[in-house]
């Protein structure tokens, strides 16, 4: 039974409480940290510089990877930038602004006390990282160079040209390598976790499978810590790399861990459109764009011209007209939602009408073809790969496309779970974003989760349990857990049906985005928790898995995809419930006159953490409730 | 275009009356199950009306969805992110490595590159250190143990001082970027007529060699990180084949300033050593 949930955030002014609760908790001496046990599921931005860091204090640490190598998480795929409130250009910057931003960027939905943690720790990034040799720009006189991102009036985005997220990727993963070297962190690549053991209401390790032999083995440790990243993959079609998945993520909250805000997604606007039936994955183009580039449809929607032969008059630059003060800068959901309704009018271009134009047509006259190329040539180049169209000449084809998730398993303010010893980091959990992140926002939490918070919420946790040992893997608990893995794999690969785990994942996607995407109402969501469960239904009748338990990719989808089908359902439950629209969750019922997103702080202020009740019952909804003592609650408006 | 499935639920394209000409192609693919000896084996029906418009790995799950209606099983290929940063994937296609189109990984490609009719030969990286463990995957873990003999700076979590106050000037930093672009797919070791791993290995190195934060360590990690390299790979005799492979155009240069610090380590080192 879960009682109240207690966020455990520390007492007194915000600005004192992490300084406070560093000094209050407890620590582990250097001498008895290798008398700990710790184990690391994921190696993206949070896993590695946690392991990097607990490795350095002298835990025994034992990381995992899905991949072949920790350095291709999907964390190397971000391309803007990183934010830190270090105000190096002097232009009104500062660690109460970054929590404000984000605190309203994330629509009033987040938990100030981590946010404004996060920011105080994001001045440390910078500095850990450039120690490493992360090569950010740099100004002529060898400082570090700045630029700007959107819902900030503030140049506090620090960036290694569009890789940011490799760079920074890199830099966690080399010295994490450092530390497996020296023996503190062993590495397990090609092993994936299926399960998480608890035994009484305590983690205490997980059950893996080698991907590469099929074999089910058991690992115990003092505490685990999930940094698995996002669950967007539920849509099939996102941006999201292809393997990123929710398992370990679901495996943990079918164990007793809550999942918190399940329905807020990040759906991104500017994407390349689909091409075709057998798209596999859609491809981000960076939100910079959008400071040269003008989104527009044709005013008919009957209009088959090419769009150099539509004059200006009959062309609808949607965002212009609505919110003339920020135009096509509006923050990320607005954008999006326009896009659709202008696509759901019939008026999409391309040859699927599936899309909006960028066009850069204005921006070539006023600055010339040159200019444009230096701000956005590899963007322009991998959109000519893409599409082989040179957008140059020809307008952009841009739509908005799944890709950040700011749910998450429900933590505590030092990332712990309800379920003691199992630690959730970077986009795993759901602390700090809210119902919407800002850009450059996820590299900054994921490693001030990993470098900076989790050493010190780790030792507290742990300093409790010195002179224990590890539960022992020959425990039921942990036999159990691996005969539950073992019957998964073994009736996935015994159904042999007649469809492929890719059919029934792309049928999930369709559903998740036609009732649980963009826009989100009652009768739709209703449909959904009728569709999903039968297609779960026929999934596990239906689908076909070839081969055997060694190096199978097929199965590998099949246990993710089984997982993303419970996932999906609870996504929509909570669609559901939630009758207000924030952020990334629009609920059609829920809007002003203008059809902007309403809030409802009176009855929908709190953090909706759901707790599995068992396969076939009603999840159960705990919530946890949220005070904005020191940012003002109010509408945003971008008019 | 849209789309019909038939009834072992394998999608095929309909011949709508907008759909764009799809080409047939002949696809050889080395298929190699764990243990056992590997063989080239000819799709002809699966490989057929291709869309353009499709990246080479779309087409590749195109044939794999066929196949696994037939009830055969899907060949095994690497990917992820499928744009083309996280390095996972990579084939040899028709000989060369990622395909034909330059500076683009295998993810980036598209089959509009390709015609009708023609037929494509895809394999596996081929080098000693790249163990094959099924069909188009090969094991790269000898580029984290090169990584793991010194491709790092030692910076403690929380040692590091104000950021501005190392100094880094514009053209270092970028050309320090220019060599951290690497994507560590293992392209210019598929390449390399002796599967050298000198271009992967000087990438890196100079990224922190260059850097004044990566000076303290520079010649140890110079000899640490090449030998290990010697360890598994072959040597470099400036055929060049791997910067033409590269997908993010890395220059060859690197491999000439690596081997510069390897002799300075040598001299370098032993003064060091003398001292003590």
């Amino acid at each position: 039974m879960i009682g109240e949930l207690s966020s455990h955030v520390p007492e007194g002014p915000i600005e004192d409480r992490w300084t406070q609760h560093k000094f209050d908790m407890k620590l582990v001496a250097p001498n008895n940290r290798r008398k700990f046990e710790v184990i690391i599921v994921g190696t993206g931005l949070a896993g590695a510089s946690a392991a990097a860091t607990l490795g350095e204090q002298g835990y025994n640490v034992r990381v995992f990877t899905y991949h072949d190598s920790p350095r291709r998480a999907h964390s190397i795929a971000a391309q803007g930038g990183i934010n830190a409130a270090k105000n190096y250009k002097s232009d009104g910057d500062s660690v109460f602004r970054l929590f404000y931003d984000t605190v309203k960027g994330g629509d009033f939905r987040s938990r100030e006390s981590n946010v404004y943690r996060l920011a105080e720790e994001s001045v440390n990034i910078i500095d850990q990282s450039v120690a490493q040799g992360v090569p950010f720009a740099r100004e002529y006189g060898g400082l570090l160079d700045n630029r700007s991102f959107g819902g900030a009036q503030v140049s506090r985005t620090f960036y290694a040209r569009g890789q940011t997220g490799q760079q920074l990727l890199l830099g966690a993963y080399q010295q994490m390598m450092h530390q497996v070297a020296l023996g503190t962190v062993t590495l397990h690549t090609r092993t994936e976790m299926l399960d998480l053991v608890v035994k009484d209401g305590v983690a205490c390790g997980i059950v893996v499978r080698d991907m590469v032999t099929g074999q089910v083995t058991s690992h115990s440790a003092h505490a685990v810590l999930l940094c698995t990243g996002g669950y967007g993959n539920v849509f099939f079609l996102s941006t999201n790399a292809k393997y990123s998945n929710a398992t370990a993520a679901w495996r943990a909250h079918r164990r007793g861990a809550l999942f918190a805000n399940p329905c807020y997604t990040q759906i991104h606007p500017t994407c390349i459109p689909a091409s075709d039936e057998f798209q596999s994955k859609l491809t981000l183009m960076s939100e910079s764009l959008r400071n040269d580039g003008r989104i527009w449809v044709p005013a008919d929607s009957d209009d088959k011209r090419s769009p150099d032969q539509i004059p200006e008059a009959e062309r609808d630059y949607f965002l212009e007209r609505k919110y003339p003060s920020f135009g096509n800068l509006v923050p990320r959901d607005v954008a999006s939602r326009n896009a659709k309704t202008a696509v759901d009018q019939g008026k999409g271009v391309g040859p699927l009408k599936n899309g909006v134009y960028l066009d850069f047509g204005a921006a070539v006259d006023r600055v010339g073809e040159d200019t444009i190329r230096e701000r956005y040539g590899n963007l322009f180049d991998m959109y000519e790969r893409i599409t082989d169209e040179d957008p140059y000449r020809v307008p952009m084809r841009i739509y908005p496309a799944v890709h950040y998730t700011m749910g998450g398993l429900w933590v505590d303010y030092n990332l712990m779970s309800n379920v003691p010893g199992l630690f959730v980091l970077g986009e795993a959990n759901f602390s700090d974003h809210g119902a919407n992140r800002l850009g450059a926002s996820a590299l900054m939490q994921g490693l001030a989760d990993g470098y900076f918070v989790i050493s010190y919420t780790l030792a507290n946790y742990l300093a409790g349990l010195l002179g224990t040992a590890p539960v022992p893997t020959d425990d039921p608990a942990f036999a159990q857990a691996e005969t539950s893995v073992g019957d998964t794999v073994a009736r996935l690969l015994s159904i042999n049906g007649t469809r492929s785990v890719d059919h029934f994942h792309r049928e999930l996607g369709k559903i998740m985005w036609e009732h649980c995407g963009m826009a989100r109402n009652q009768a739709g969501l209703e449909k959904a928790l009728t569709e999903i469960p039968a297609l779960r239904e026929e999934f596990w009748k239906d689908v076909r898995v070839l081969g055997g338990a060694s190096l199978n990719q097929s199965l590998e989808k099949a246990t993710r995809v089984a997982d993303f089908f419970e996932l999906g359902e609870l996504m929509v439950r909570d669609a559901l419930h939630r009758e207000e629209s924030c952020g990334g969750h629009f609920r059609e019922e829920s809007q002003t006159e203008e059809g902007e997103a309403l809030r409802d702080d009176e009855h929908f202020a709190y953090v909706g953490a759901w707790e599995w009740a068992g396969k076939g019952s009603e999840p159960v909804l705990h919530r946890e409730h949220l005070d904005f003592d020191y940012v003002k609650l109010t509408q945003r408006s971008y008019k | 275009m849209t789309v019909t499935e038939n009834d072992l639920g394998a999608p095929a394209p309909s011949a709508g009356g907008d759909a764009q000409p799809t080409m047939d192609i002949v696809l050889h693919v080395w298929r190699q199950a764990p243990g056992q000896e590997g063989r080239m084996v000819t799709y002809v029906d699966e490989a057929k009306d291709i869309s353009p418009e499709m990246s080479f790995l779309e087409m590749l799950d195109i044939v794999n969805e066929r196949l696994i209606a037939k009830g055969e099983e899907p060949i095994a290929f690497e990917h992820d992110c499928r744009e083309g940063i996280c390095g996972s994937c990579g084939m040899m296609i028709n000989g060369q490595a990622h395909g034909p189109q330059k500076g683009t990984a295998t993810c980036q490609l598209h089959m509009r590159k390709f015609s009708d009719g023609d037929e494509i030969y895809v394999e596996p990286w081929r080098a000693r250190a790249f163990p094959v463990l099924r069909d188009l995957i090969v094991d790269r873990q000898a580029f984290d143990r090169i990584i793991e003999a010194g491709g790092y700076m030692t910076a403690p979590t929380g040692a590091a001082p104000d950021a501005n106050l190392i100094l880094v000037p514009k053209e270092v930093s970028d050309a320090a970027m220019d060599a951290a672009a690497c994507i560590g797919c293992g392209a210019c070791v598929a390449a390399c007529p002796n599967s050298a791993a000198q271009l992967f290995t000087s990438a890196k190195l100079q990224h922190l060699n260059l850097l004044p934060q990566g000076q303290a360590e520079r010649y140890t990690r110079t000899v640490h990180m090449v030998e290990t390299m010697e360890s598994f790979f072959g040597s470099c005799t400036n055929h060049g084949e791997c910067e033409e492979a590269c997908p993010k155009e890395i220059s060859i240069d690197f491999i000439a300033y690596m081997n510069r610090d390897f002799v300075k380590a040598q001299i370098k080192n032993r003064k060091l050593a003398g001292q003590q």
